[in-house]
C-alpha cells in the first residue's frame, strides 16, 4: 500500500507539470547526469535554447565558435570523463557542420549524443530555410540516430540515445528534434533505458572459448599482448596489468590504447603502427600468440595484411562482433567486453616468465634509442625538435597531464614520447585523422578534468588553423588549455610522404602562416613564442605557471622526419628507421 | 593464422534474409552498408513481416563470401537489426511474381496464348477492354522464358518481383526474437 501511495504521489507531480518539448529535452538531459553541453544556436533549436536559459544553474552551456569546435569538445570531454558528451546544433548548416566530428567519433568509438533542431514538421521535405535531411546525412555516421516530429517522444528518445550511445561498443548517436515538437507540450516522464529487443550490448564470450585462450597463453613461449582503446574504455587497465604481469608477457598499445598501462611499466614495449616503435612492430612478426584486446586491427597497425604475424595464433577480445575476422582472422575469438573477459581468463592463467622474449624487445629498443630516439629527443646543435618539446614537457608534468593530440607528425612525435601515466590522459583523432580536433578537443577535455590535470594540446600550423576561433571560446569561458603549437611552416607529415615518395615535390604543403602570438593574443589569451632551444624549458614553465589558457609556439626544425616508419603497404617488420 | 581477406575470389550469388524493426530511415541504414561498400544489390524485397513491428528484407547480391560474411556483421551490428542470415541459392526456396500486359486480340485471335499460358502454369489475373494480364509465379529463368516465348505477341509491359526466399531448415523467426 505504501508503495502503492508513493507510486501514485510520484505519478502525481509528474502528471501535474504539463511542459513544453524543449524543457523536456533539460530535464531528459540532467536525469542523464549531463551538466556540460557544447553548442551553437539557431533558428530551428531556438525554443531548446531558450528553455536552456531558465537551466543554466544546473546545465553549463559552452558556445564554442563552429559546430565542430562544440562536437569535438564533447568528444575531448567524453574522452577525459568516460561520460557521454553532448553537443546541440540548429538545423541545415549547423547539423551539417556536426558530421565531421560524428564519424570521428564513430570510428573511434566515443559515445556522444548530439541534438539537432529541425524545421517544423509540416516543412519536412520542402526544402524549408536551413532544412537538411540530417537523418539521411548522418546514418552511415552515427551508431544510431532518431527525428522527434512529437514531444511526447523525447524522453524516450533521449533515454535510448544515451542507452545506446554508451552501452557495447559506444558511438554517436544523433537526435533531430522539429521546432513544432520542441514547442508543443507533454506529460514529462523520463524513464532510463535498460534493454532494446534487437541489442545486445554485452555479449559474453563462450567458456570453451576462454579455455582454449588460457591453454594457448599457458603454452606460449613468445605471446604478444596488443592492447586498444576497448582496455580503456572497459575500465579493464587492472586485469590487463594482472595478465602481463602474471604470464610476463610483453604489452604494445594502439595510438588509442595509449596510458591504459604506465608507460615506464616494465612490460610496456611500445606503440604499434606505422609510426610506432621498433621492436613491437617487428616482433608482430615473430611471436607465437597475438593476444588482441579492445583493438581491430586496424590498417595503420597491420600494414600489408598477407604478411602480418602469420606465424602466430590469434585470440581476440573485443566487444563488436563485427570486428571478429574482419581483418585478421582470430583462432580464439572472445566477444566481450573486456574487463569481463579478463576476469574470466585471469583464474586460469598460469605464472610464467618470458625473460629472453621480452629482451628481444629491449634489445630492438635500445637500437631504436641509438638510431632514432637520442637524436630526436636529444639533438645537440640545430633547430629544435618536437620530440625534444615533448621530452621537457615530460619532465614538467611527470606524464600526469592530459595530452590531446591533432593529427600529422606532431601527433606521432608526442605519442611516440610523452610518458603517459594515467588512463584516459591520451585525446587524439585516431581513426578519422582529423585535423583541427585538438584545439576544440582539448577544451572540452579541460572542462572534464577540471583542475585536476593539465590539459595539453599539442597542434600543428595547419591544424589549429582549422579550428583557432575555439581560441575565443577557451577566452571566454576561462578554459585553462595550454597548447603548444608546433610550426614547422608545413603539412609536414603529407610533405614526408612527398619527399619519401614523391620526389620531394611539396605540392601545396608550404605554409605562410600568420603571427600566431598576435593572433593569440588578439583573442586575449597570453602567448610566448620560442624560436632558440635555450629557452625552452623556461618558456614551458611560464606556461604551465599561468593561470588560464595559454599558447607557446615553437619554432621547430622545418623539414623533420618522424622515424620509425613503416611505408604505407608494407609488411609490419619493413621498418625505416631513416 | 591467416588474414580474413584470403580464401576464393570466386564471385556467388547470395540471399540475405535479414528481420529489423520497422522503423523508417533502417531501410537507408541497411542499404548503405552495401553501396559504401560498392556492392549492387540485384534484387531487394522488403515489408512487414509475419511478427508485429518486423519487417523482413531479402536482399540479392553477387559477390565473394567473405564479403558477404562481412556484410552479415554489419547488417547485425546496426541496433535495430534483429537477425541477418547468409544463404547460397542451394539452401533456400526462393520464388518471384512476374506480370505480362499482352494485348487482348493476340490471346482472341489465335490460341498461342492460351498453350503457352497452360505450358508455363501461368495465369490470367484480369481482362480488360484492349488487354490481358498475365501472372507467372517461379525462378527468375522461368518468368523470364516466359517472356521470351511472349514477346512475339506484343508484350505491352513486363514487371517482376525479386525473390523472397525461405531457408530449407525449420527455424522460426519468432525464437530469433
Amino acid at each position: 500500500m505504501e508503495n502503492l501511495t508513493q507510486t501514485l504521489e510520484n505519478k502525481t507531480s509528474v502528471e501535474s507539470v504539463k511542459i513544453s518539448g524543449s524543457e523536456a529535452v533539460m530535464r531528459s538531459l540532467l536525469a542523464e547526469g549531463v551538466n556540460t553541453i557544447f553548442g551553437y544556436p539557431g533558428g530551428a533549436i531556438m525554443p531548446i535554447y531558450d528553455a536552456l536559459y531558465h537551466y543554466t544553474d544546473k546545465l553549463q552551456h559552452i558556445l564554442t565558435r563552429h559546430e565542430q569546435g562544440a562536437i569535438h569538445a564533447a568528444q575531448g570531454y567524453s574522452r577525459v570523463t568516460g561520460k557521454v558528451g553532448v553537443c546541440m546544433a540548429t538545423s541545415g548548416p549547423g547539423a551539417t557542420n556536426l558530421i565531421t566530428g560524428i564519424a570521428d567519433a564513430m570510428i573511434d568509438s566515443t559515445p556522444l549524443v548530439c541534438i539537432t533542431g529541425q524545421v517544423p514538421s509540416h516543412l519536412l521535405g520542402t526544402d524549408a530555410f536551413q532544412e537538411t535531411d540530417i537523418i539521411g546525412i548522418s546514418i552511415p555516421v552515427t551508431k544510431w540516430n532518431y527525428q522527434v516530429t512529437s514531444a511526447d517522444e523525447i524522453p524516450e528518445a533521449l533515454a535510448k540515445a544515451f542507452y545506446i550511445a554508451q552501452s557495447g561498443r559506444p558511438g554517436p548517436v544523433l537526435i533531430d528534434i522539429t521546432k513544432d515538437a520542441q514547442f508543443a507540450e507533454l506529460d514529462f516522464k523520463y524513464e532510463h533505458c535498460k534493454s532494446l529487443r534487437s541489442y545486445n550490448p554485452a555479449p559474453k564470450p563462450k567458456i570453451s572459448g576462454i579455455q582454449e585462450a588460457a591453454t594457448l597463453i599457458n603454452q606460449a613461449k613468445k605471446p604478444y599482448i596488443l592492447a586498444g582503446q576497448g582496455v580503456l574504455i572497459a575500465q579493464a587497465e587492472q586485469q590487463l596489468k594482472q595478465l602481463a604481469e602474471t604470464a610476463g608477457i610483453p604489452v604494445a598499445s594502439t595510438l588509442l590504447g595509449l596510458s591504459a598501462l604506465p608507460k615506464d611499466h616494465p612490460l610496456y614495449v611500445g606503440m604499434l603502427g606505422m609510426h610506432g616503435n621498433y621492436g613491437p612492430n617487428v616482433l608482430t612478426n615473430e611471436c607465437d600468440l597475438l593476444i588482441a584486446i579492445g583493438m581491430r586491427f586496424d590498417d595503420r597497425v597491420t600494414g600489408r595484411l598477407d604478411a602480418y604475424a602469420t606465424q602466430a595464433k590469434v585470440i581476440h577480445i573485443e566487444i563488436d562482433p563485427s570486428e571478429i575476422n574482419k581483418n585478421v582472422k582470430a583462432d580464439v575469438p572472445l566477444v566481450g567486453d573486456a574487463a569481463k573477459t579478463l576476469n574470466q581468463l585471469l583464474p586460469l592463467i598460469q605464472p610464467n616468465k618470458h625473460k629472453s622474449w621480452v629482451r628481444q624487445f629491449q634489445d630492438f629498443d635500445q637500437i631504436e634509442y641509438e638510431k632514432v630516439i637520442k637524436r630526436e629527443t636529444h639533438p645537440k646543435e640545430g633547430e629544435i625538435k618536437m620530440a625534444e618539446v615533448i621530452r621537457f614537457l615530460n619532465e614538467e608534468t611527470k606524464g600526469k597531464a592530459v595530452l590531446v593530440t591533432d593529427v600529422g607528425q606532431h601527433q606521432m612525435i608526442a605519442t611516440r614520447y610523452y610518458h603517459f601515466q594515467d588512463p584516459k590522459t591520451n585525446v587524439t583523432s585516431g581513426g578519422l585523422g582529423t585535423m583541427g580536433f585538438a584545439l576544440p578537443s582539448a577544451l572540452g577535455a579541460k572542462l572534464g578534468v577540471k583542475n585536476t590535470r593539465e590539459v595539453i594540446c599539442i597542434v600543428g600550423d595547419g591544424g589549429i588553423q582549422m579550428t583557432i576561433q575555439e581560441l575565443a571560446t577557451m577566452a571566454q569561458f576561462g578554459i585553462a588549455v595550454k597548447i603548444i603549437v608546433l610550426n614547422n611552416s608545413f603539412l609536414g607529415m603529407v610533405r614526408q610522404w612527398q619527399q619519401l615518395f614523391h620526389e620531394k615535390r611539396y605540392s601545396s604543403t608550404e605554409m605562410v602562416n600568420p603571427d600566431f602570438i598576435a593572433v593569440a593574443k588578439g583573442f586575449g589569451l597570453e602567448a610566448e613564442k620560442v624560436t632558440v632551444r635555450q629557452e625552452l624549458n623556461s618558456a614551458l614553465k611560464r606556461m604551465l605557471e599561468h593561470n588560464g589558457p595559454y599558447l607557446m609556439e615553437v619554432v621547430v626544425e622545418k623539414e623533420d622526419n618522424v622515424f620509425p616508419m613503416i611505408p604505407s603497404g608494407e609488411a609490419v617488420n619493413k621498418v625505416r628507421l631513416s | 593464422m591467416s588474414t580474413a581477406t584470403n580464401g576464393q575470389s570466386t564471385e556467388k550469388q547470395f540471399t540475405l534474409s535479414v528481420l529489423t524493426e520497422n522503423k523508417s530511415g533502417l531501410l537507408n541504414r541497411i542499404t548503405g552498408i552495401f553501396s559504401r561498400r560498392k556492392i549492387n544489390i540485384d534484387a531487394i524485397n522488403v515489408s512487414v513481416s509475419e511478427i508485429e513491428g518486423v519487417s523482413r528484407y531479402t536482399i540479392m547480391i553477387r559477390t565473394e563470401r567473405n564479403k558477404a560474411e562481412k556484410i552479415v556483421q554489419q547488417i547485425l551490428k546496426q541496433v535495430e537489426a534483429l537477425d541477418a542470415r547468409l544463404y547460397e541459392p542451394d539452401e533456400v526456396h526462393y520464388q518471384e511474381i512476374a506480370l505480362y500486359k499482352i494485348p487482348l486480340n493476340a490471346f482472341v485471335n489465335e490460341n498461342k496464348v492460351e498453350k503457352l499460358v497452360r505450358q508455363n502454369g501461368a495465369r490470367i489475373l484480369a481482362m480488360e477492354e484492349d488487354y490481358i494480364l498475365l501472372e507467372k509465379t517461379g525462378h527468375k529463368s522461368e518468368t523470364r522464358a516466359l517472356f521470351e516465348q511472349l514477346k512475339p505477341f506484343g508484350v505491352l509491359e513486363f514487371i517482376h518481383s525479386g525473390s523472397v526466399v525461405v531457408s530449407k531448415g525449420n527455424k522460426v523467426p519468432e525464437e530469433i526474437l
